[in-house]
């Protein structure tokens, strides 16, 4: 798929979180569940990469599209990484889901997963209604943007 | 006996401290003392720079930050400040970071020094810990053992960094140096401590999201549903209580908790108490000396039942 199919395709975030409800309430199979929590979280960050004008990327770090649309989410952006260790949840709670569908605690880990993703959606959404909101958060964009 | 590390620090509460975060000030001083750390307060210390002066002109916060850090040094002769807060701790470290890297920091330093009639911080001079280094380093697990007299056993804790803690990570040369140094992705020093105190601590994941603090004024909705995420994720695990190290966070937690409740109708039960509150409990203090009434968060009810207060 082309940078630019990716972007066509992409729901609205309002639908993104009415469909993240959704499934914190009714997770479904196992699996499927948590691909498409994953894949929902490309998608919050697609979001955040087209609001800066930028091509989604498509590349994968680590196996995953989402650390890397992260990374390419953070870049001239630092305060983005406020929600690294958030994107790298998901993607914990994925693996063991998927690693282990028929874990006794794979419930809690779905749910958990569904919370995980309702704040990277709560974090880019809150940043993407005001313009600039990113310098106010964490520190001052002079200093990360030089060491990160 | 040789002199634990950090046994006598200059301290620098910061204002959150003097205000919504007192209860934070007071049981850090309560602990302080009963572990027999000594605990001198800066003279006359001044904001950090905060956010506000950060965003606005960054150079003009690192001089305000220096001038704290010079005090300490050159006035008071201490080679570490202790700083509870995670912003003022971040903004101390960032102007260490700038003050070693960046000449023209160098240069606005001390031109704003000279004018201000105070002497010129050099990066080195001293070493900004956080609270929780302060009590890992000086007193440890063993040392949070060994002096136990109420467990906090049974007591299932969610431990809440925040993002300031640990970011950005070049400004924390310390940590992620392997076994024993503090990590900037999964940050544990506070875990360590409570659970050297007896507590259950619960994996939990959102440990450094972001508390929508940033965006408290601009989209409170945002800042409350930021919030009310941590605590159902916390609820979730089956955490009783979060435990907070920044005053903040601390004060965002409890007041988007009852926002919750009034805007969406959403009640959660864990309970918000500072780590430093926690451990005092721990050690036999009352409540009240650790500025548990102080509080917005209602935590007597659990902590009577669990046998920490009376």
């Amino acid at each position: 798929m082309t940078a630019a199919a990716t972007s066509a395709r992409l729901r609205p975030l309002a639908e993104i979180e009415a469909r993240i409800d959704v499934l914190q309430a009714i997770p479904g199979e196992a699996d499927a569940a948590a691909r498409e929590l994953l894949a929902l979280g490309e998608e919050i960050l697609e979001h955040w990469a087209i609001g800066r004008g930028l091509p989604p990327t498509l590349d994968k770090k680590e196996g995953f599209r989402v650390l890397a649309l992260h990374r390419q989410g953070a870049q001239g952006e630092p305060s983005f990484n406020a929600c690294r260790e958030t994107v790298r949840e998901l993607v914990y709670y994925y693996n063991l889901v998927t690693g282990d569908p028929d874990h006794p605690e794979t419930a809690k880990r779905l749910l958990l997963a569904s919370m995980v993703l309702s704040h990277l959606y709560l974090f880019v959404a809150g940043k993407m209604q005001v313009a600039g909101l990113g310098e106010f958060c964490c520190s001052s964009r002079p200093l990360r943007a030089a060491g990160e | 006996m040789t002199a634990k590390k950090y046994q006598k620090v200059a301290y620098y509460p910061g204002c959150a401290l003097e205000g919504t975060g007192h209860s934070y000030n007071r049981s850090t001083k309560a602990l302080g003392a009963a572990l027999g750390l000594e605990i001198d307060e800066v003279k006359n210390w001044n904001c950090c720079g905060a956010m506000e002066v950060k965003n606005i002109d960054p150079k003009l916060q690192t001089y305000l930050s220096s001038r704290v850090m010079a005090i300490a040094a050159q006035e008071m002769g201490y080679d570490a400040v202790m700083a509870p807060c995670n912003g003022c701790y971040h903004n101390l470290k960032k102007a260490e970071y700038d003050l070693a890297n960046d000449e023209e920091s160098r240069q606005v330093v001390d031109s704003l020094s000279k004018k201000a009639g105070h002497g010129t911080y050099k990066a080195g001079e001293v070493e900004t810990i956080h609270a929780l280094d302060w009590l890992k380093e000086s007193i440890g697990e063993d040392g949070i053992r060994e002096r136990v007299r109420n467990s906090l056993k049974g007591l299932k804790i969610a431990n809440y960094y925040g993002c300031m803690y640990t970011r950005p990570r070049h400004i924390f040369p310390e940590k992620d140096k392997g076994p024993g140094s503090e990590s900037t992705s999964q940050p544990h020093f506070m875990d360590d401590l409570l659970a050297a105190a007896g507590a259950e601590i619960v994996d939990y994941p959102l440990k450094t999201a972001c508390c929508g603090g940033a965006h408290s004024l601009s989209d409170s909705d945002i800042s409350t549903k930021l919030v009310l995420n941590l605590l159902r994720a916390a609820e979730a695990c089956g955490a009783d209580v979060i435990a907070t190290e920044c005053p903040t966070c601390h004060s965002g937690l409890e007041m988007h908790q009852v926002r919750a409740e009034k805007r969406f109708g959403i009640k959660t039960t864990p309970v918000i108490l500072y780590f430093t509150q926690l451990l005092g409990l721990a050690l036999g203090l009352n409540p009240r000396d650790l500025g548990v009434h102080e509080n917005i968060s209602d935590s007597l009810p659990l902590l009577r039942e669990r046998g920490l207060a009376v």
